[in-house]
């Protein structure tokens, strides 16, 4: 993967709240919008966003992708960032779209749409170049970084930097960090039996840690470990980074 | 049959390929694999080592005495050689045949029998080498008439006979220079150990169908 | 089992502990002996941007290298032939065995013979064909197709091969010894070698430059086969041809560094011709079967041609997560783990085997090692969407044959719900108002919910969040 080079901070940005985001844990999704107002951005919430496309994609899907991602072009045309609080949907929209599209009348624009997408942890190191001042009570967590995050968008180092700059925080690392979940979007019940042999292994990795919590930038794979964990009565909870880290640094009233 | 599926094959291709730009490929991650003379032994010596592969340097003419030397408690009747090569006329000279601790220098070949029945029954041979390759630590044989390709393969205990300053760093190296493309033998092989194999649950076992046992001497 | 269908035997691989554990074991310290190789991430990059380039450069030129590996090799005095499917290939294989009187082979490891299925029409031709690699040869013992590309029999531990060889071969003690496990089959073996009327081999790289043909191996099996018997066939995919002798040192550095973490195999055998005048030992014929079967189908799609860059090193299994759980036989296919899963679909058709491309959870962690880099992540994704095509009209074989009427409907809803904000506004406050009442053990969510707990809808979705705490919509 090419470094990719950063641009400067902006004054305004849109953010993608993504589809299980949006239903299932919208607190991330308003963390990740606080995240970035508190660096003094103007945050952009287009109201008519929906999906990035992805669950159709994986599935061989590309007409029904194709449709929503169109719908999706026009509502982000001002040339500034797109933050995405997923590594699995910010690699839909930074890397898919372009193939999506070739050949396309509306190439350019999910070409250009496709170069203003980073990752929220991602544009938190590298364009806002965050410093977090930790508020909160010592805890020990460990970090579950997607396959999306970081095999196709390269992001190994940056929640791990996010997280290490709370000094109360102690960061146990997974035994076998580097491995898929399980969850693969539909694989997942299409496949449900390898898929929840792989959550089991990684919720077992998860509680040999002894961490209270688990902390992913994937929706989904947060659902997978979770579910598995608490099907097993495990005491241990899971919190997307966003959420985590703007309730670790703010001064709750 | 051949020629009609063939043809029926090519105009696939032929058809169906899509024309692309010329693929260049850069090859500087390996000719810049460069080490002097002292780190090329010492990295061939350990590389051959690591699995399993004895070393011995010994002075430009004292490598029948330091092989006589190996060879003296070891119990062998016969050592397989080929006469008529470089190697095997030296040994012919300089071969101690009265000492009875030592085994027999036995011809590869003898007329009118089938290499097979001799070699099968061996139990060392000696060769000598076209030269040796620092990165991987491989030997590159070339087998001849004289000296056949089973007598690297059969017998339990494989002799090569390497000297120091043909060793290259890389074969990618070697082939270049050597300039093989432009004439390749009917065999051409590398060796880089003796005969192993890991299929039972990845258990390292040697011997499995080729040499058990190779020693390498290096002189220089 | 009529179709093939890797859920149902994945599903039943997945709660065979023993198996899990034999897999597990392995392909840890598989990857553990990969990494170790490279330490250097630059020359990592370097060497496989070289080894891609070299492949691609072989497939770009694929026409012109075949004839010219064929004038190389009739040159040589290696004899040429050519086969569209694997029936012929057998035949041919077949026909050359009959000219020369050979009754016995012996094989060294070839996935295209396996492939071909060559061992079961000899048997049906009575002709012997025993397999030399000790991994081919247990399989064979114990009548299993391989499990893994470079480690065939890596499914079984010790103690099972340890019953299997002292059940089948007459004589042999039973003993949990590897050595004396690998000694046992030395002995039977070296006299089959010594008598085997010809030797098959497969090929892993084809020079066009100079009519060599090349194969890597530890055991030495490889060398026996090309070497002992009177007769030697080599068969071979189209797609192993690659232009020049100098491309092939940084192939077999990218294969076995990939494969099991070796700086080099024990041999690399480099063949350029029979037996020539003088020579006493060394095949008096050697035969190159040059086999199709759906290639050049393949090589004419600029995107899925890319499958064909393989070197067979076995790394993309070895890293495959879903692999490790299920192991080879799972796949029912000759070629298991990322690389069959999109090599099988286009070999066999989407029809058959359109199974494969969506078992997998997309994680990309083949890709990140494959020496030849394909980018196996993306051509699972083709095959999805080939395998679910509308219209069915494309060069690969079986396109649309997996839709389903159900799930296409299903997908047509989901593209109305979110291709319009007004629809998906108001769909999704339905949901978060009544989504979790949604019965769990229903399927599809009872895959999920058997073993973990059900997703819940939040009370407001962020749209409602946002709306509410004043984030401006543009
Ligand atoms: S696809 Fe790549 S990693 Fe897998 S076997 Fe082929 S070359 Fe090796």
């Amino acid at each position: 993967m090419p470094d990719r080079i950063y641009p400067s901070q902006p004054e305004s940005v849109y953010f993608y709240g993504t589809c299980l985001v949006d239903l299932f844990y919208p607190d991330a999704g308003m963390a990740g919008i606080e995240l970035l107002k508190r660096e003094g951005l103007q945050v952009i919430f287009p109201q008519d966003q929906s999906c990035c496309g992805q669950p159709a994609y994986n599935s061989g899907y590309r007409e029904e992708a194709r449709a929503v991602v169109r719908s999706q072009l026009a509502l982000f045309s001002k040339p500034i960032p797109i933050i995405v609080p997923s590594g699995s949907c910010a690699s839909m929209m930074r890397n898919r779209f372009p193939d999506l599209f070739e050949g396309d009348p509306d190439e350019s624009k999910a070409v250009a749409l496709s170069g203003r997408v980073f990752e929220l942890t991602e544009f938190l190191v590298h364009v806002l170049e965050v410093d977090l001042v930790d508020l909160g009570p010592p805890v020990n967590v460990t970090w579950h970084g997607s396959c999306s995050m970081q095999r196709e968008m390269g992001l190994r180092e940056e929640p791990r930097q996010l997280l290490q700059q709370l000094n109360q925080v102690q960061l146990t690392p997974l035994e076998r960090e580097r491995e898929c979940c399980g969850f693969g979007g539909t694989f997942s019940v299409k496949l449900p039996e390898i898929s929840s042999a792989m959550a089991k292994d990684k919720a077992d990795d998860v509680r040999r840690t002894g961490a209270q919590i688990l902390i992913s930038g994937d929706c989904g794979c947060m659902m997978n470990i979770k579910g598995t964990l608490e099907q097993d009565g495990a005491p241990v909870t899971a919190k997307h980074i966003a959420q985590f880290l703007w309730e670790r640094t703010h001064e709750s009233g | 049959m051949s020629e009609q599926h063939r043809s029926r094959i090519m105009e696939r291709l032929r058809t169906g390929v899509p024309p692309t730009a010329p693929v260049e490929s850069d090859f500087s991650v390996i000719s810049e694999k460069q080490w002097p003379l002292s780190e090329r032994l010492l990295r061939l010596r350990q590389r051959l080592e690591s699995v399993n592969g004895r070393v011995h340097e010994c002075g430009r003419d004292a490598w029948v005495a330091e092989l006589q030397k190996l060879l003296a408690g070891r119990k062998l009747k016969a050592l397989m050689y080929a006469p008529g090569t470089e190697v095997g006329d030296e040994l012919d000279e300089s071969w101690d045949r009265s000492d009875s601790a030592l085994p027999a220098l036995l011809p590869a070949l003898e007329p009118d029998t089938d290499i097979r029945e001799r070699v099968f029954q061996a139990e060392a041979a000696v060769t000598g080498t076209l030269g040796g390759i620092a990165d991987t630590g491989s030997l590159m044989l070339w087998p001849t008439a004289k000296e056949p390709r089973l007598m690297s393969l059969a017998p339990p205990l494989h002799i090569a006979l390497l000297d120091a300053d043909r060793i290259y760093n890389t074969f990618w190296e070697a082939i270049n220079q050597q300039r093989w493309a432009e004439d390749m033998p009917t065999n051409a092989l590398l060796i880089s150990g003796p005969s192993k194999t890991a299929d039972i649950e990845q258990q390292l076992s040697y011997g499995v169908h080729g040499p058990r046992e190779l020693i390498v001497l290096i002189r220089s | 089992m009529s179709q093939a269908d890797f859920r149902g035997a994945a599903s039943v691989a997945v709660g065979d502990v023993q198996l899990r554990g034999n897999f597990r074991r392995a392909m840890d310290g598989l990857m553990e002996k990969r990494a170790a190789q490279f330490t250097d991430a630059d020359e990592e990059g370097r060497l496989r941007a070289l080894g891609e380039s070299i492949r691609s450069r072989s497939l770009a030129r694929l026409p012109e290298l075949l004839e010219k590996l064929e004038a190389s090799c009739k040159r040589n005095g290696i004899q040429v032939h050519w086969a569209e499917t694997t029936a012929d290939a057998n035949q041919t294989v077949m026909d050359i065995l009959k000219n020369r009187g050979a009754r016995t082979l012996v094989k060294g490891k070839s996935m295209v013979s396996e492939e071909m299925e060559l061992n079961h029409f000899l048997e049906a031709e009575g002709i012997e064909a025993l397999e030399s690699d000790l991994g081919e040869y247990i399989i064979q013992l114990a009548g299993e197709m391989p499990s893994h590309i470079v480690m065939p029999v890596i499914h079984r531990n010790t103690g099972q091969i340890a019953e299997l060889m002292e059940q089948k071969i007459e004589g042999a003690p039973y003993t949990e010894d590897a050595d004396e496990l690998c000694q046992i089959a030395r002995k039977v073996l070296r006299e089959k070698f010594y008598r085997a009327d010809a030797g098959v081999s497969g090929v892993n790289f084809a020079v066009a430059e100079t009519g060599t043909l090349c194969l890597v191996e530890n055991e030495g099996n490889g060398r026996m086969s090309t070497t002992a018997p009177r007769t030697h066939i080599a068969v071979m995919g189209i797609e192993k041809v690659v232009e020049h002798l100098q491309d092939v040192p940084p192939l077999l550095s990218l294969l076995t560094r990939s494969a099991t973490g070796q700086h080099i195999t024990t041999y690399f055998n480099m063949i350029s011709s029979p037996r020539r005048p003088g020579e006493v030992d060394g095949p008096e014929e050697v035969h190159l079967v040059l086999l199709d079967n759906g290639r050049s189908r393949i090589v004419s799609d600029p995107e899925l041609k890319a499958t064909l860059r393989c070197i067979r090193c076995g790394a993309c299994m070895n890293h495959c997560p879903v692999y490790t759980r299920v192991g080879g036989h799972a796949y029912q296919a000759v070629i298991p783990g990322p690389i069959g899963k999109i090599l099988t679909p286009q070999l066999q058709g989407l029809d058959e085997r359109g199974d494969l491309p969506f078992g997998s959870t997309l994680c990309n962690a083949c890709v990140e090692v494959c020496p030849v880099k394909i980018p196996i992540v993306e051509l699972l994704l083709r095959l999805r969407a080939e395998a679910n095509s509308p219209t069915g009209d494309s060069s690969v074989k079986g396109s649309g044959a997996k839709r389903d009427k159900t799930e296409a409907l299903l997908w047509s809803g989901w593209q109305r719900m979110h291709a319009s904000g007004k629809l998906y506004n108001s769909l999704s406050r339905v949901l978060a108002k009544t989504g979790n009442l949604a019965p769990g053990f229903m399927p599809p969510l009872s895959g999920w919910t058997a073993t973990r707990t059900k997703p819940r809808f939040a009370s407001q979705t962020l749209h409602q969040l946002a709306r509410k705490r004043g984030v401006p919509d543009e």
